[in-house]
């Protein structure tokens, strides 16, 4: 199976006065699945765009397997590209569709019917061969898009939030399949969504995109544990975010003090390296801040509302420092959990081991 | 046996309930359609209907006569031979060159589609009259071509230009290319944007994504563009009988011809049935090849399914189009290297130059008239001096005033008229669920497919009868027969896009239907509305075929004043007026954009 490494070398693109993409440098590995992650207007399908050969880039360099692609067109590069709204010719039937990139690299009428055959077969699709786009069902059509992208074997394939128009349950099923696509394949796929949670359950890395720069890349363990700004942190999962001072800095963590106490705690780092003094924010997962003795409490606030999702019963205390925002604590939902009663003075602790210190936004 | 009976009763109500709902639905249709099905029976079927009857029949009883006369001598059926074939070869060049046009104007960006657009309406609404006119100064012995060619010594003296099939070409061509531009513009609006590119991350190299992709799914743009420059030219005849000599005669100059000249109803109703007879006939072959659906361009080019043609037929396209497509990637990549860094996404310096070169050409003859009409040496290129003689002659002469005013008057009658009884059908058609829509949509077309001139006629015979000609009320009504499919179309067009869930959300909150059309439908549709009101509007300012007979003297429309003018001299005084008219619609599409934009940025 065909599969190549991707690096991008200071990409730049701007339309007039507003920066698209920052200059951006990424490398991605052979069979490597990558997630580009952001909110909307974060230049992930800009840099999207410019990998594929759809737009050109202002500067910057684009290697696939080392050999440059910056200039040449799309229909050169040997990228696949599963577009947003799937961008199925209608005027072809599926099975003219799957076969038209076969067509263009001027395969054997017979190899590319067995070849298209067996596209069908592998999104589990084969009866649909005859009929024509619109007469598929979105996750179908979702389908075929596929089938059309890995029918020639690209190097490379680019997936523009596929799965974005399809609802949740089908959702979670394309996850799937395009996992096990990937495995079958072993093609690098770069992945661009804006949904976290199908960034963390598909990806080998995620690189999470914020104003057309990279904000911070690497593994999903790396974004959810290590978050190297608020940004992160904020993005991909919940937390609560304190505002706290750094006393010292010792090989196994960090001495700290959160804002208007005295009391020092302590804290893990995130990778980064700080220094005595330094303002920090200080994150602690929803899972892992709990109601605590009133001696064991690092905080205190007032129970504001408690609301069970399903699996999870959600907390949320208005701190008693006027300050500080509002902050959630999650624990299993249980049946025989004492009830809470809103307006109850509440103390919340965790353990230091899961508080992980964050350099201020402020600080870059 | 009451148990029993019980139900029966019921549902006997419920009968009844249902019977009484139907009852006054129906009533609701016929309020808002009634108005435009009684118009056009009045003064389209009836009018139609009287003249191809005039043709079987005269004082003594059925007759054949007409007929026999009309294929007694080979006279008819050349000038027939003739129409056909200038207005063939007119289609095929206003949807060769239109279509390079229609294609920048819908992928460039929107400050440049903007005026590019507003070069092709300009023309669109320049009347045809006007550009016409224009030809023959441009051409003229002292105009500017020959005047040109003279002072590059390619020609010694100055060559005749007008009265020919080459003048009457370029006449038609400038005359139609907006049409086609447009209608062309409105498919390919609605191709994806996306489909193309799909096609180069899939491999395909330029010149193969457009014959594979693009051009098949502008396809039933490139059809719908073809058959309305077509019937549209079948039925003309201001450009033959301005800009052609005998040899350029068309056929509906020979029905003018036997009303105005020999009072001949019988012949010219014969005639007419065979220009509707040739109508019909290529409506039919497009209905059979495309689907008659596809000609209100609203189409998206998906409801196509490629299925009505068969197998071979596409399969043989399917080789055409790639070998197409391998020719054109063949020349591009025998053509010097362009720059490599240049934007996929942009449109070719080739391209542009010639859609440039077309929209100039569309535009020049207009612009070039308006320094003639300040000069003193009449129409002669180049322009001497400088008077407002001319202005002055017009402003101070009453039946050009009186034709300004009458026009004036007729045109905002219709545009009101067209939109009181057009918009209820729209709401109709779009909205209702009522039986049968899509013949009543293909009734309330026919005067768009129905020859201008048959209709023109025919109502001239029965608003004689009625007393109605010469009377601006008459003219009115005439000129909203053949506005009103325009208005229903937009506006059809503007409901389709009408969130109606707001309705429902007005109506949540506590407005009775009157309100809600007062307070929320209506100043939404504001913009769509305005827009209808000007299409109609200017389609009766530029009217001349029914005004030609059912107006004359002071009772003369702007556009029949300056046709019985031009046909009478070639004065500077015409150009005068042109400039004036052309400001006026220049204004017009002005005003008519800027609302639109207003309205789009809310």
């Amino acid at each position: 199976m065909t599969s190549s490494s991707l690096r991008v070398k200071g990409l730049t693109k701007r339309y007039g006065d507003f920066v698209a993409l920052a200059p951006t440098s990424l490398d991605v590995a052979k069979g490597e699945f990558l997630t580009l992650l952001g909110p909307s207007g974060s230049g992930k399908t800009t840099l999207l765009s410019l990998i594929a050969g759809l737009a050109h880039p202002d500067e910057g360099q684009i290697l696939v397997d080392d050999a440059d692609v910056t200039h040449s067109p799309a229909y050169d590069r040997d990228i696949g590209v599963v577009f947003q709204n799937y961008a199925l010719f209608p005027h072809m039937t599926v099975e003219d569709n799957i076969a038209f990139p076969l067509k263009m690299r001027k395969v054997a009428d017979a190899d590319a019917r067995r070849r298209t055959a067996e596209a069908l077969e592998t999104v589990r699709l084969p009866h649909v061969a005859k009929r024509y786009p619109r007469e598929l069902s979105g996750g179908q059509q979702q389908r075929i898009a596929l089938a059309r992208c890995i029918v020639y074997r690209p190097a490379i394939i680019l997936m523009d939030e596929p799965l974005g128009a399809l609802d949740k349950k089908l959702r979670d099923q394309m996850q799937l399949e395009i996992k096990r696509i990937h495995r079958e394949l072993r093609t690098t796929i770069i992945y661009v969504t804006h949904d976290q949670e199908e960034a963390m359950t598909m990806s080998d890395r995620i690189c999470l995109m914020n104003a057309g720069a990279i904000e911070q890349l690497g593994t999903p363990e790396d974004l959810y544990f290590r978050p190297q700004s608020v940004f992160v942190a904020d993005f991909l999962g919940e937390s609560n975010l304190l505002s706290a001072t750094v006393r010292q800095v010792d090989a196994q963590g960090l001495d700290i003090v959160l804002a208007d106490q005295t009391a020092p705690s302590r804290a893990v780092g995130n990778g980064a390296s700080f220094t005595a003094g330094e303002p920090i924010k200080l994150m602690v997962r929803p899972q892992n801040l709990h109601v605590a003795d009133a001696a064991d409490g690092k905080l205190t606030g007032r129970l504001v509302d408690v609301m069970i999702s399903g699996s999870m019963t959600r907390l949320y205390i208005a701190p008693e420092k006027a300050d500080m925002p509002q902050l959630v604590a999650a624990y299993p939902t249980r049946a025989s959990a004492a009830p809470y009663e809103i307006g109850q003075r509440v103390s919340l602790g965790w353990n230091s081991a899961d508080a992980v210190a964050i350099r201020d936004g402020r600080g870059h | 046996m009451a148990l029993a009976k019980a139900p029966a009763i019921e549902s006997g109500q419920l009968r009844t309930a249902t019977r009484s709902r139907a009852r006054s639905q129906a009533w609701t249709w016929a309020a808002m359609g009634g108005p435009l099905v009684l118009l056009l029976v009045l003064f389209l079927v009836y009018p139609v209907g009287q003249l191809l009857l005039l043709s079987i029949h005269n004082d003594s009883g059925f007759t054949l006569a007409p007929y026999r006369q009309l294929f007694a001598s080979s006279v008819y059926i050349d000038v027939l031979l003739i129409t056909l074939k200038i207005s063939l070869v007119t289609t095929l060049v206003c949807v060769v060159t239109g279509y390079p046009i229609a294609y920048l104007i819908s992928v460039v960006g929107k400050e440049r589609k903007a005026t590019l657009l507003f070069w092709v309406l300009l023309s669109f609404w320049t009347s045809f009259l006007v550009r016409a006119f224009a030809w023959i100064v441009l051409l003229g012995r002292n105009g500017v071509i020959n005047k040109l060619l003279l002072s590059l010594g390619i020609i010694s003296s100055p060559a005749s230009l007008l009265y020919n099939f080459g003048s009457v070409l370029v006449g038609m061509v400038n005359a139609l290319l907006p049409l086609a531009v447009l209608t062309m513009l409105s498919v390919m609006e609605n191709i994806d944007r996306n489909l193309p590119r799909a096609a180069a991350t899939l491999g395909a190299r330029p010149g193969m994504a457009f014959w594979k992709i693009y051009f098949p799914l502008s396809l039933p743009g490139v059809a719908a563009a073809g058959i309305m420059v077509f019937v549209t030219a079948i039925g003309f005849f201001i450009v033959p009988a301005l800009l052609g000599g005998r040899r350029e005669t068309m056929i509906t100059q020979l029905i003018i011809d036997q009303v105005q000249q020999t009072l001949n109803w019988g012949f010219a109703g014969a005639i007419s049935v065979l220009l509707l007879i040739v109508v019909l006939i290529v409506f039919a072959a497009y209905d059979r090849l495309l689907g008659l659906s596809t000609m209100t361009g609203a189409a998206a080019p998906r409801s196509v399914a490629p299925s009505r043609l068969a197998g071979p037929v596409q399969r043989i396209g399917d080789a055409v189009l790639t070998l197409l497509g391998m020719i054109s990637d063949r020349i591009i990549l025998a053509l010097p290297s362009r720059r490599r860094d240049r934007n996929p996404d942009q449109a070719g310096l080739g391209l542009q130059a010639f859609v440039w070169t077309m929209l100039i050409i569309i535009s020049a003859p207009t612009l070039l008239m308006i320094p003639l009409s300040f000069g003193t040496g009449g129409l002669n290129w180049p322009p001497q001096g400088f008077t407002l003689h001319w202005y002055e002659t017009v402003l101070h002469s009453p039946v050009w005033t009186q034709a300004f005013l009458r026009s004036l008057l007729v045109g905002l009658g219709t545009g009101a008229l067209a939109m009181l009884i057009g918009t209820p059908a729209a709401f109709l058609l779009v909205r209702s669920n009522i039986p049968g829509k899509a013949a009543w949509l293909a009734f309330i077309l026919s005067p768009i497919v129905v020859p201008r001139m048959i209709i023109a006629v025919g109502m001239f015979y029965v608003f004689a009868s009625m007393g109605l000609v010469g009377s601006a009320f008459g003219l009115i009504l005439g000129h909203t027969v053949v506005a009103v499919p325009y208005v229903v179309m937009t506006m059809m067009a503007v409901l389709r896009n009408y969130d109606t869930r707001l309705d429902h959300a007005a109506q949540s909150l506590g407005a009775r239907p009157f309100a809600t059309l007062r307070h929320i439908t209506f100043p939404i549709l504001g913009a769509g509305m305005f827009s209808s009101f000007l299409f109609a509007f200017a389609t009766s300012f530029d009217e001349l075929t029914i005004a030609l007979f059912a107006t004359g003297g002071l009772n003369a429309t702007l556009p029949k004043q300056f046709w019985d003018e031009v046909t009478l001299q070639v004065s500077p005084v015409i150009a005068a007026v042109s400039t004036c008219l052309f400001i006026f619609m220049g204004l017009l599409i002005f005003v008519a954009e800027r609302l639109r934009r207003r309205a789009a940025a809310r």
